[in-house]
């Protein structure tokens, strides 16, 4: 069997971020990418944050292929036949380093891996990896196909459905609770129009989120991002809601009526769909985190249960590529010591732990149970949707004084025990 | 626009062997039909024998079926080497 010091499977943001921070290190680091090329299997709504990478990866961004940075954050309340929107500009987001970007992992990791090879790392595309190979409970290498090869320390960053983390022994089972699926278009649309149609300046990009109605009552909601000359569009709906929906329906379904509805008909007007895609995203939190290391293995991002939901926003890149840094430095360490055992690898724990990473996701640990509350898709963007439409509404009878009778609906609305509960449990992020 | 006119959109590399098999006994007593209405893609279907069937060649490699079928009936992995889709954009 051939044997080299590292074997990292998956070139991903995280593992292409661990064999980044490990490809100057004299080591032999191997990343295995199951696409074609790195970025070819992977999906993000999205965005990503920039300020919590730099401390730790500072020098490589200037010629990444970014798409936009955001300048503007839109949510909207949507019910039924109406939506409310709150659009939110701060001159912070338009200042060099530009906290957030909008993002098609396609293009960037794509440039991320020959980053990496041109800093001496070995990115191989076209490998899946099988399985690990334990020897005396210790992780001793990887399979793919007929090949085998060994390795001192081998890096888990296959993903949110980490085949690997669960043969080490270290995922819990799936469960329905703790995955959301996120779905999109990618809608081509060139530059000008998206910088007219969303009141943008040159490179300024939006972000908006949408909850309410468009789930049909379940955990989630839409999102729409502009990339430089095309549109993210997609919908994230929790796998457990949409386990106990009623009436049944396809849910790839809800996209089309999304997209139907006039406030994203017209942004989207005379854009051509380019790609259809899919991906998981971790909604469990810290509840759902593996131990991220045992004998001779690291998880790193997705594989490592590395996602949150903070409701106004879902984090994951971030982990993933600091993440793998965390586990470069450890391993870099380990060599020193010659020693991959569980215990010389547990620095990594406490690497994370000391993190933003892990800090914020012992702040956001309670998101879930808010998001499993039915009201907030349903109740409340209606309410405020109608409390609007009404009090912009004339006929032909004489209008009502607004605040007297306004007053009294929002009184039945919201002073009632259900919504101090939900009050109550907002308390807790 | 069709989920089959969007699926076209998408580069495929499709192996002549499936990635993902299911297991007709549990299927067979299954009332939900969970993966039907999770698939993002459209993928399964019941047969004019009401046997549930799976179409992989346009899968988009979520994995939500096989954690949607709580019953345990989805046994999915990865595609071989080479195979599936490649996304472009992502």
């Amino acid at each position: 069997m051939e044997k080299v010091d590292v074997i990292i499977v998956g070139g991903g943001l995280a593992g292409l971020s661990c064999a980044y921070e490990l490809a100057d290190s004299g080591m032999t680091v191997l990343a295995l990418e199951r696409g074609d090329f790195s970025g070819s299997k992977n999906v993000t709504g999205g965005r990503i944050y920039l300020r919590p990478i730099l401390p730790y990866l500072p020098g490589i961004w200037k010629e990444a292929p970014l798409e936009r940075h955001v300048t503007k954050e839109v949510f909207t309340a949507m019910g039924k036949t109406n939506s409310t929107t709150f659009e939110f500009y701060s001159d912070r987001f338009n200042q060099t380093p530009y906290p957030s970007y909008t993002i098609l992992r396609a293009k960037f990791d794509r440039w991320f891996a020959d980053l990496v090879t041109e800093k001496g790392g070995f990115v191989i595309p076209q490998k899946t990896v099988d399985d690990l190979i334990i020897e005396d409970g210790k992780v001793i290498g990887v399979k793919s196909g007929d090949e085998e090869i060994g390795a001192d320390c081998v890096v888990a960053a296959d993903g949110i459905l980490s085949f690997l983390a669960e043969k080490a022994g270290l995922r819990k089972p799936f469960q329905p609770q703790h995955f959301a699926l996120g779905f999109k278009e990618v809608i081509r649309l060139d530059s000008k129009t998206i910088e007219d149609r969303f009141r943008l300046g040159e490179d300024e990009g939006a972000a908006q989120l949408f909850f309410g109605s468009l789930t049909q009552g379940m955990m989630g909601g839409g999102f729409l991002y502009t990339n430089k000359d095309s549109l993210s569009l997609g919908l994230v709906v929790g796998l457990h809601s949409l386990n106990l929906k009623e009436p049944r329906e396809e849910v790839y379904k809800l996209l089309d009526t999304f997209k139907e509805r006039p406030e994203i008909r017209n942004l989207v007007r005379g854009g051509e769909v380019i790609e259809y895609s899919a991906h998981l995203v971790a909604e469990g939190g810290i509840h759902q985190m593996p131990k991220p290391y045992t004998d001779g293995i690291l998880l790193v991002g997705d594989a490592a249960g590395l996602g949150l939901n903070m409701l106004f926003t879902v984090r994951g890149m971030e982990y993933a590529m600091v993440s793998g840094i965390l586990a470069g430095r450890t391993i870099k360490k380990a060599r020193g010591r010659n020693d991959f055992s569980a215990s010389s690898l547990a620095e990594y724990e406490k690497l994370l732990n000391d993190s933003f990473i892990l800090k914020e996701m012992k702040t956001f640990q309670n998101t879930l149970s808010i998001l499993e509350n039915k009201r907030l898709f349903t109740k409340y963007p209606q309410v405020i949707s109608d409390l609007f439409e009404n009090v912009m509404w004339v006929d032909e009878n004489p209008k009502e004084a607004i605040y007297k009778t306004k007053m009294a609906e929002l009184k039945k609305e919201f002073l009632n025990f259900e919504t101090l509960k939900d009050w109550l449990l907002f308390r807790k992020i | 626009m069709k989920i089959t006119e969007k699926l076209a959109l998408d580069a495929f590399k499709n192996d002549k062997e499936t990635h993902i098999l299911l297991d007709h006994k549990i299927c067979h007593t299954c009332k939900e039909r969970f993966c039907i209405y999770a698939c993002p893609a459209n993928l399964y279907s019941l047969n004019e024998k009401g046997e549930m069937v799976v179409e992989f060649a346009g899968c988009l490699e979520c994995g939500t079926c096989m954690i949607a079928c709580i019953y345990g009936s989805v046994k999915w992995k990865y595609p071989r080497s080479e195979y599936g889709v490649q996304y472009r954009f992502g």
